[in-house]
């Protein structure tokens, strides 16, 4: 680690004023991330703002029609969360086979979607259940938000502050993990959602998470996994390494597709 | 009476320390004035080193001193020794260049140490590490061993074809007539997966030196702290035993990983010297994964051959051992003589020939890790015994069975120079049988295939020699050091005990085992002795811990200690009870004159022993603390069968152990429960070569798995429930008639495990998988049969 300046924020303006005051300043939500990277010494932040002490950043609240996440909610409070449980177990599900015990435990989901990791789980859970990413400065749609490898829409110095999912009709994830990092080599989101289907990838993509147009046609209004198990996805622009090939992860993304497809019934 | 002696489950007791955080592991060793190093490491796997200028980094804050190959070099440090010299086909001698501490012309892997910085913490020190510029020719790797053979690049610029020798063993002329008149030859050609070894503690080491008395001390992460004394001080930096002191206390794990003198080990304790203050380094992990010595690496071409019957009638072997980039400690004897002399296997094979060549590349050294040597054999023989079973058409139990040696054919000699003492392996085959419900597999796999899954059942019978050993026999082959153990029992005036060992325990718990030898013996309970190892200073000497060795070997040194002081203690028992000594006998830890109640516990002659007043003076001397070396007349020989069920879901390729049975013979057994903790942790380290571990390098020589996020690390949920039991014969070369547990975990079960997966995958059209069959190698198998 090379040596930073540290602060701890104490509310949303004093997080968005220290970062823009600093001359490269970086957010620490969980660490899980950021400290690795830095411990390696593959970054070199001026000034490290914590957002720990910023209260009203982590929460769930439920607003009938939505599910709101605030960005410092970590992993395990949303696999444990009696709202999320009830109303998106699929998403309570996704945030419960992140990483391992210390890993949910401080992991959050800002953290995890500004970093989007091509891998991570959660890009494919917002943009499957067709989230809204609330900043402080805006809110996008998570098809808007998630750019490209480890790439955002935010802007220097924004500020995630919260997830909204609507409540969908339907929905399940379907992780096949990488046996070492157990990120997900493939991870598929279905659901159904105000009569719209949808199928987000994670793990596979060279560019990052994607809905699969032609599994979202075999699935359907009805969800039909058997059709898209049958689905030949192309492994042009997929990942290849030395975990999975190319093909392997095109193969991964009916299987898993259809086993989404199948639990979410 | 003691319920604490050979056979009992006393629970461990070094483990109260261990998991209420109170081990004493070298990091947690911290030193009055203590500066820190950092070794700053090669980035590519082959260079030139022209210059590298310290200038900047000297004057970095915090800076004490930094020194680079030139420094050592020009101290005549030498280089680091190998230990065990092999000789090539034509009776000429091992390639064995140079292996200097600290990188001299030339940087031969990633991670190869350039320069060391000193300094107040270790953030100066790798803060001033980045400052140091170094020149590099960059040049082409040799990391495939068959380009490396080809001469792709020098590793070493003596070393024509970067072979470090061309061995052989057997006889080839009997073999090639073996097969001249063979019904069937069957061939395979299998890879050992190169594995990072992953102790859970990293490499750590502190050196101090006393410039008064001119003593150094290095504390240090090693499996045998005299053998580092002996390479360390004759060899590389010239310091008498008497000047220095190696300790280890606790040791996170080892398995092999921590046999080898390193470098750093070298370089902290000749620079302790330049800058009078003790020296802390401790491995980060990721320099873990880039320089602790790995383990395995083999490609192997095998052909056997049959008779029309199905008997086999000879084996013939060539494999390349990738040896990296030097010459590790043990590096020459794994893939030699700890590999090739199993050759036999559990089989009746009469004519054997096998060749090595073992060959430098630009990848950190390979050395023993786990099994060492017995694994790679294993799991060629297994392999190709179930390919001989599926060509012939002759089921895999009654090939085995057919061509097992016999409980009455010991002692046996093999064609490839060892002699199996004792055992039965047929009995141990079918116990497994048995355990595993092998007759009830045609239903379960019925079972799974109407869930859509393919099951599959793989045996794997092995043998392994272990206990190494006998002095005579591994210096005859090469070894350059003798093998036998040594123990001191110190008995206090009150009656307890310390043992000295020269054995090493790093996680075996030999605190407990080696407790229970003398419970039994003394008839005390094991609470009443405590086991000491690990400090030069402490212990008269010692090979240390590695081959499985430390019962076999270091356990009848306690015993033949032990019997000294009961001699020793009868005389005074005689004198005090006023009988003749021939009258004394000595059971349950009292000392009786025969057919009377004239007796003295334990305590009461050791104390007087210490406070001699009525005490034979003229015939023996006061104390009760005996020494032992003891040297075996051979190895021992575990043996058994591991039995693995697979199911496979060939929509993914994903893997499920449905069961795993394990009937291991490993002789006596001093504590079931230590011994079957042995077993799991060999097991589990035996299914992730099979399924999860593979290290993989670049051609350009990175290590592309050198982190857990691409290094698959076994995990709690990744293995079965594992139903392992002995089935023994009681060891024939040693006293206490035991073998060893420590590796037949990791020996036995690769091969059941991927039999298993072929089996399951027969159907398919699939007939090879390498290791670790990961899903989407399973998968693509799937696809390309
Ligand atoms: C061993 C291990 C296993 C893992 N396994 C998985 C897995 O299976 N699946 C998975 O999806 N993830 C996995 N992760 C990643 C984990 O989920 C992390 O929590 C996540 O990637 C980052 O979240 P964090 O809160 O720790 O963020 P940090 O590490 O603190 O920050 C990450 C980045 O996001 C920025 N940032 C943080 N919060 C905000 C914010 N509110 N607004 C703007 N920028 C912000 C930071 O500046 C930084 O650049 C794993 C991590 C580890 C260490």
């Amino acid at each position: 680690m090379y040596n930073f300046n540290y602060k701890k924020a104490s509310s949303r303006d004093d997080a968005v004023a220290a970062q823009s005051s600093a001359d490269d300043g970086s957010y620490l939500a969980g660490g899980m991330t950021l400290i690795p990277t830095l411990k390696q010494r593959l970054a070199q932040p001026s000034d490290l703002i914590d957002l720990a002490d910023v209260g009203d950043l982590a929460g769930i609240s439920d607003d009938g029609g939505a599910i709101t996440i605030g960005a410092m909610t970590t992993h395990a409070t949303v696999a444990e969360s009696e709202v999320v449980t009830s109303k998106i177990p699929a998403l309570a599900a996704l945030a419960g086979h992140i990483g391992d015990p210390q890993v949910r435990n401080r992991g959050t989901i800002g953290g995890s979607i500004a970093n989007n990791d091509p891998a991570a789980d959660y890009p494919a859970g917002c943009v499957g259940l067709n989230a809204t990413i609330i900043t402080n400065k805006r809110e996008l749609p998570a098809e808007d938000f998630f750019t490209d490898l480890f790439e955002t829409a935010l802007e220097e110095g924004e500020l995630v502050t919260a997830v909204s999912f609507p409540i969908p009709d339907k929905a399940a994830y379907a992780k096949f993990p990488n046996p070492a990092s157990r990120y997900a080599i493939v991870g598929v989101m279905v659901a159904q959602t105000g009569g719209e289907t949808r199928a987000a990838v994670t793990g596979a993509s060279q560019s990052g998470v994607f809905r699969a147009a032609d599994i979202e046609a075999a699935l359907g209004s009805g969800l039909d996994a058997a059709a898209a198990k049958e689905v030949k996805v192309s492994a042009d622009n997929l990942n290849a390494d030395i975990h999975a090939s190319a093909e392997y992860r095109a193969h991964l993304i009916s299987i898993m597709a259809s086993r989404a497809a199948a639990a979410a019934g | 009476m003691t319920d604490t002696g050979i056979g009992a489950s006393v629970r461990r007791v070094e483990d109260k320390r261990f998991l209420t955080g109170r081990g004493n592991y070298t990091d947690d060793i911290d030193q009055h004035g203590q500066a820190y190093a950092w070794m700053l490491r090669s980035p590519h796997a082959h260079a030139r080193l022209n210059n590298v200028d310290t200038a900047a980094a000297a004057s970095a804050p915090g800076v004490i001193a930094i020194f680079t190959g030139a420094d050592m070099a020009a101290d005549e440090v030498g280089g680091l020794p190998c230990g065990w010299q092999i000789h090539n086909k034509d009776g000429s001698p091992m390639n064995e260049p140079a292996h200097p501490p600290l990188a001299v012309d030339k940087v031969r892997h990633v991670g190869d140490q350039v320069a060391v910085v000193i300094a107040e913490t270790k953030a100066q020190a790798r803060d001033a590490a980045e400052l140091i510029a170094v020149d590099y020719d960059v040049l082409p790797a040799a990391i495939d061993m068959n380009a490396a053979l080809a001469g792709a690049s020098a590793v070493h610029d003596d070393v024509p074809d970067n072979m470090c020798f061309d061995w052989e063993i057997g006889d080839k002329d009997a073999t090639e007539t073996a097969f001249s008149g063979a019904a069937h030859v069957i061939s395979i050609d299998v890879v050992n997966n190169r594995l990072i070894p992953n102790a859970m503690e990293p490499r750590a080491a502190i050196a101090h030196h006393d410039s008064s008395t001119g003593h150094y001390t290095l504390h240090t992460t090693t499996q045998n702290p005299h053998v580092i004394r002996l390479l360390m001080g004759a060899f590389v930096l010239q310091i008498p035993e008497h000047k220095l002191r190696i300790v280890s206390h606790d040791v996170g794990g080892g398995f092999g990983s921590k046999i080898s003198h390193y470098a750093e080990e070298a370089i902290l304790t000749w620079a302790s010297a330049k800058v009078t203050q003790p020296i802390k380094w401790v491995a980060e992990r990721s320099e873990s994964f880039m320089t602790d010595a790995h383990g395995r690496d083999h490609e192997t071409h095998a052909e056997l051959a049959m008779d029309a019957d199905g008997n086999f009638t000879g084996l013939r072997v060539a494999t390349k051992a990738n040896i990296g980039a030097y010459l590790s400690t043990f590096g020459s004897s794994v893939p030699t003589y700890l590999y090739a002399t199993l050759m036999a296997g559990v089989y009746t094979t009469p004519a054997i020939y096998c060749e090595v060549k073992t060959v430098f590349t630009n990848t950190v050294p390979v050395d023993a890790y786990r099994g060492a040597g017995r694994p790679e054999c294993t799991y060629l023989l297994e392999r190709l015994v179930n390919k001989a079973a599926r060509e012939t058409g002759i089921d895999p139990v009654e090939i085995r069975r057919k061509n097992m040696i016999q409980a009455d054919q010991f002692p046996y000699q093999t064609p490839v120079a060892l002699q199996y003492d004792v055992g039965d392996y047929p009995t141990a085959f079918n116990t497994a049988l048995q355990a595993a419900d092998y007759e009830g597999f045609a239903q379960r796999r019925a079972e799974s295939e109407s869930n859509g899954k393919q099951r599959g059942i793989g045996i794997s019978t092995y043998i392994e020699a272990c206990g190494i050993a006998p002095s005579a026999v591994a210096g005859a082959l090469g070894a350059r050091a003798g093998l036998y153990e040594s123990a001191q029992v110190r008995v206090h005036p009150t009656g307890s005990v310390t043992v000295y060992t020269g054995t090493h325990s790093h996680g075996q718990g030999h605190e407990t085992t080696f407790a229970q030898l003398v419970s039994e013996s003394f008839g005390i309970p094991a609470d009443q002795v405590e086991v000491s190892h690990g400090d030069t200073g402490e212990v008269q000497f010692g090979m240390g811990t590695y081959g499985s060795r430390s019962l076999a070997v270091g356990g009848p040194a306690i015993l033949k200690a032990c019997n000294k002081v009961i001699d020793k203690a009868k005389k005074i028992a005689a004198h005090i009870l006023e009988a003749s000594e021939a009258d004394i006998e000595f059971t349950d830890g009292v000392f009786r004159v025969s057919g009377t109640d004239r007796e003295m516990a334990f305590g009461e002659v050791s104390l007087a022993a210490y406070v001699p007043h009525n005490y034979p003076i003229e015939e023996i001397e006061p104390g009760l603390d005996e020494n032992a070396f003891y040297d075996p007349l051979n190895f021992s020989f575990p043996a058994g069968c591991h039995i693995c069920e697979v199911e496979v879901d060939p929509d993914t390729g994903v893997i499920d152990i449905a069961n795993f049975t394990a009937v291991d013979d490993v002789g006596r057994v001093v504590n079931p429960m230590i011994v079957e903790g042995q077993v799991h942790g060999g097991v589990a380290q035996g299914i992730g070569q099979a399924l999860l571990e593979g290290c993989v390098y670049d051609d350009a020589g990175q290590l592309l798995t050198g982190s857990y996020m691409d290094y698959t690390m076994p995990r709690a949920d990744d293995l079965p429930n594992l139903n392992v039991g002995t089935q023994s014969v009681m060891g024939a070369s040693n006293p206490l008639e035991v073998k060893g547990v420590g590796e037949v975990g990791a020996i036995g079960s690769p091969p059941a495990v991927i039999n298993a997966i072929l089996d399951a995958l027969a159907p398919l059209g699939v007939d090879d998988i390498s290791m670790p069959a990961t899903p989407s190698k399973v998968w693509q198998a799937i696809q390309n049969a």
